[in-house]
């Protein structure tokens, strides 16, 4: 008979189930030990030592990297622990900012409710802030350094999860700092602005941008109409600030609370949501039959497309060419808005409430004004939803519920699942079963691709064609399975990504959550409201085909496409200089611009670069003509790309050059 | 063409050390002898070419106090201020050059990118203190007056003026 193992935790046997470490064993054992550094989903770290404990024959241990042994004697508890967890709660503090009641997490920071659980009345130490400044040039996220407590929980999300590392450490000792490459702002390198860092932080060092202030600014403007969109993840989180469980559905109260605050119009973004799946699914339909551009990949994360357009250009012309649902909700609604109530477009505001902080810089990106105004001006956050209401003093528990608008506020089942990983596909899937067998069915879970791994697969038959889907969330799964379907290894017709683990309800727009388990209760509220909706399918939405019979026509059509749709532009990653590498002083000088991105050089930009210079000496043409090499001209699937003057030669050749400059002079 | 040797070198070490991200610090290495130092630009693209992010190879640049991402002069003069060498009034050796190369607080290279000047904390050779090491070049048993000469010696080998 094998003896069961375990450990003695504080004169309590604790039997080892297959835990990794001490922590997770302690843990167990329903005693909290404090950690920043520690994250059941990223690597462990071991940097915060605040989750020192002693352990009998080898003295004090870090317990998430210590590994659970049988018969250990674990001790949390002792003067020397207590005292050495003071000290470091004290150091951290002596280089933190702490203006608590103005920073954007107060009352939820780890490094506040530390010191005061651990009683610390006075810091010991003199202070050495150096108050750097903030970063506020994004529009999703600020970067506070002197709130920093180099727990690097963010640099292990933004490479581990995202496989983006726009933030590493940077300098070492004293000076050590989190920060974008070469001091940059994050508004000017590789971040796509998903916001698991800010979600991870367990200070205010990295909190979402607010909008709070101009949004109250616009309610109390009279001339202006201001309407809201709810994102679907948003009804089943909100609650949670108020001391309902995760997962719990308040959409009433939310509404109710937006028209105490003075907004117009409340509306669902699910009924975009619905819009979004019509037009993506006649775009699927329409791939499938002329056989290009397989497989179609999701556009409705913002950070997924930046991803996109940063490290996989040659796959934005398989990103389904629809807009989001925020997108989609901007242009319908100004539109027909100002067409039905008379107000102009510019007078109305659209405010949207977003799990999201990359919904933020989506609303920004130049794609989604008409005439200079923008589709959607302002974007708020779960979290900032939750101060709005706080703000206003409302009492959330005790809000009588209230029903949203119309046309915009009535929606499907599958406009809510869009919050959750796999909804997309599923409300795709209830669309595209029936248009392919033309059969009316009153089946519309499909269970298969429902689940909470990061990387499913899923298959299924319609009218005799197998149709292979893969849902990912997290950007790292979403590069490894680009990765095998470039190399062939894998093919889908169908390809669903979220940046964030989980889809939209581990948003980072969302309440704070360190427990996994969270989101998946969030998921399963989403998975709950679909149930107790009357229409399950967003073709069947009635409001929806008023708007496709009054306003836009046929699915797919010219007005829908000028709406609806969007282009992806190949992007470059960091925004810097390049290389100069012939000068001159000529004022009549020819300049070229070779590109030495990543694509470009893989596509002979360097032997091109070569033959130039050659033909230059060659020539004595060292005076007349200017030659750089540049880092990226966003056109990596076009490569390689020269600049000649001002014009720009894409599959450029040695030849080509040759016979511009030659014009040239 | 100065410009393109270096890219193409560049191209060169990365191709010499197989692309290989664990060389890292051997290609910065290298990269700096080049270029004399890191410019930002080039570990974008030593980034990109190893598949790392550029966020990393900065942390990495910024961590070894042997790389630097500002430009250096052609002479590095080293200044040891190991205990020995500042016993043997290594700080007033300090002084004296930065008089003589009219560094201004907060400078370390002269604004014709001849010289830098840097304190290091030993240079292993206690004995000859205070040492100074110019590039390669090690001066032992220093005073203001020999680096004088030191400094006087370089300017008349490259050709410049009377100093500055």
């Amino acid at each position: 008979m094998i003896e069961a193992r375990y450990v003695n935790i504080d004169n309590k046997q604790v039997p080892i189930e297959g835990e990794h470490n001490l922590l997770e064993l302690v843990r167990k054992a329903n005693i909290d030990l404090p950690t920043f550094c520690y994250h059941s989903e990223l690597s462990v770290y071991g940097s915060c030592r605040l989750c020192m404990v002693e352990v009998e024959g080898r003295g004090l241990q870090p317990a998430c990297s210590t590994p659970p042994e049988n018969r250990m004697v674990v001790r949390t508890n002792t003067e020397q622990i207590r005292s050495m967890r003071k000290i470091i709660v004290e150091l951290l503090l002596a280089n933190h900012d702490q203006a608590c009641p103005t920073c954007p997490k107060n009352n939820h920071c780890q490094l506040q409710s530390l010191a005061s659980k651990l009683g610390i009345k006075k810091v010991r130490f003199k202070s050495t802030l150096r108050n750097e400044p903030v970063d506020t040039s994004s529009f999703s996220l600020v970067r506070d350094p002197n709130k920093c407590v180099l727990c690097g929980d963010c640099v292990r999300v933004c490479s581990e999860i995202q496989s983006v590392g726009a933030i590493d450490f940077a300098w070492r000792g004293s000076k050590s700092a989190v920060m974008p490459c070469f001091g940059k702002n994050l508004g000017s390198v590789e971040c796509v602005y998903c916001g698991q860092c800010s979600r991870v932080c367990p200070t205010g060092a990295l909190t979402p941008k607010s909008e709070v202030e101009d949004v109250w600014k616009q309610l109390d403007n009279p001339g202006r109409m201001v309407v809201a969109q709810i994102a679907p993840a948003v009804r089943v989180a909100v609650g949670e600030m108020f001391g309902l469980e995760p997962g719990a559905t308040s959409t009433g109260q939310i509404v109710s609370a937006l028209r105490a605050m003075g907004f117009d119009k409340v509306y669902d973004t699910s009924f975009t949501a619905d819009l979004t799946v019509i037009e993506e699914g006649h775009e699927f339909i329409e791939r499938i039959n002329k056989g290009e551009k397989i497989p179609q990949f999701t556009s409705c994360c913002p950070a997924w497309v930046k991803f996109a357009e940063q490290y996989y250009p040659e796959l934005l012309g398989n990103l389904s060419s629809c807009r989001s649902p925020q997108q989609m909700f901007g242009a319908l609604s100004k539109e027909m808005l100002s067409a039905q109530s008379g107000v102009k477009r510019e007078d109305i505001i659209v405010v949207s409430i977003m799990p999201c902080t990359a919904k933020k810089f989506e609303a920004r990106r130049p794609e989604f004004e008409r005439e200079g105004i923008r589709d959607v001006d302002y974007v708020i956050t779960t979290q900032e939803l939750c101060r709005m209401i706080e703000e206003s003093g409302l009492r959330f528990d005790a809000l009588e519920p209230e029903s949203f608008d119309l046309p915009f506020g009535f929606k499907t089942g599958a406009g809510v699942i869009f919050g959750a990983s796999g909804g997309v596909s599923e409300a795709v899937l209830r669309f595209v079963g029936e248009r392919i067998t033309g059969v009316k069915s009153d089946n519309y879970e499909f269970n298969m691709v429902r689940g909470d791994g990061g990387l499913r697969q899923a298959s299924l038959t319609l009218n005799g064609r197998e149709f292979k889907l893969a849902i990912v969330s997290g950007l790292k799964n979403a590069r490894e399975l680009i990765e095998k379907i470039k190399s062939g290894a894998a093919s889908y017709d169908f390809v669903e990504v979220m940046a964030c683990p989980g889809g939209c309800v581990g948003g980072a727009g969302q309440p704070v959550y360190r427990d996994p388990h969270v989101k998946k209760m969030r998921a399963r509220g989403l998975y709950d409201n679909d149930k107790m909706l009357q229409l399950h399918k967003s073709q069947d939405n009635p409001y929806l085909a008023e708007v496709y019979k009054n306003f836009l026509g046929e699915i797919g059509s010219s007005r829908a496409h000028g709406l609806l749709h969007t282009h992806y532009k190949t992007r470059k990653r960091i925004f810097d200089e390049g290389v100069t590498i012939n000068e001159s002083a000529c004022e009549a000088k020819v300049e070229v611009d070779v590109c030495f991105g990543t694509g470009c050089f893989l596509k002979g930009a360097q032997g091109l670069l070569r033959s130039l210079l050659e033909y230059i000496i060659k020539n004595d043409l060292g005076d007349k003509v200017e030659v750089k090499a540049s880092f990226c001209f966003e056109r990596c699937d076009r490569g390689p790309v020269v600049k000649v003057g001002g014009e720009t030669i894409e599959h450029c050749t040695f030849e080509k050059v040759r016979e511009r400059v030659e014009k040239a002079l | 063409m100065e410009g393109l040797r270096k890219l193409e070198k560049v191209c060169q070490i990365l191709e010499e050390n197989g692309r290989d991200p664990g060389r890292l610090i051997t290609i910065l290495q290298a990269v700096q002898e080049e270029y004399r130092y890191l410019p930002e630009e080039i570990l974008t693209f030593v980034a990109t070419s190893l598949n790392l992010t550029s966020a990393h190879v900065y942390g990495v640049a910024t961590f070894y106090s042997h790389f630097t991402l500002k430009p250096k002069g052609k002479y590095i003069i080293r200044i040891c201020d190991g205990t020995a060498c500042h016993v043997k009034k290594s700080t007033a050796l300090l002084d004296a050059l930065r008089q003589k190369l009219g560094l201004k607080p907060g400078m370390v290279t002269t604004p014709d990118m001849l010289f830098t000047l840097e304190t290091v904390s030993c240079l292993g050779a206690c004995g000859l203190a205070p040492v100074i090491v110019v590039n390669d070049e090690v001066y032992g048993q220093m005073t203001p007056e020999k680096a004088d000469k030191v400094i006087d010696g370089i300017i008349k080998k490259e050709g410049i003026g009377n100093g500055k």
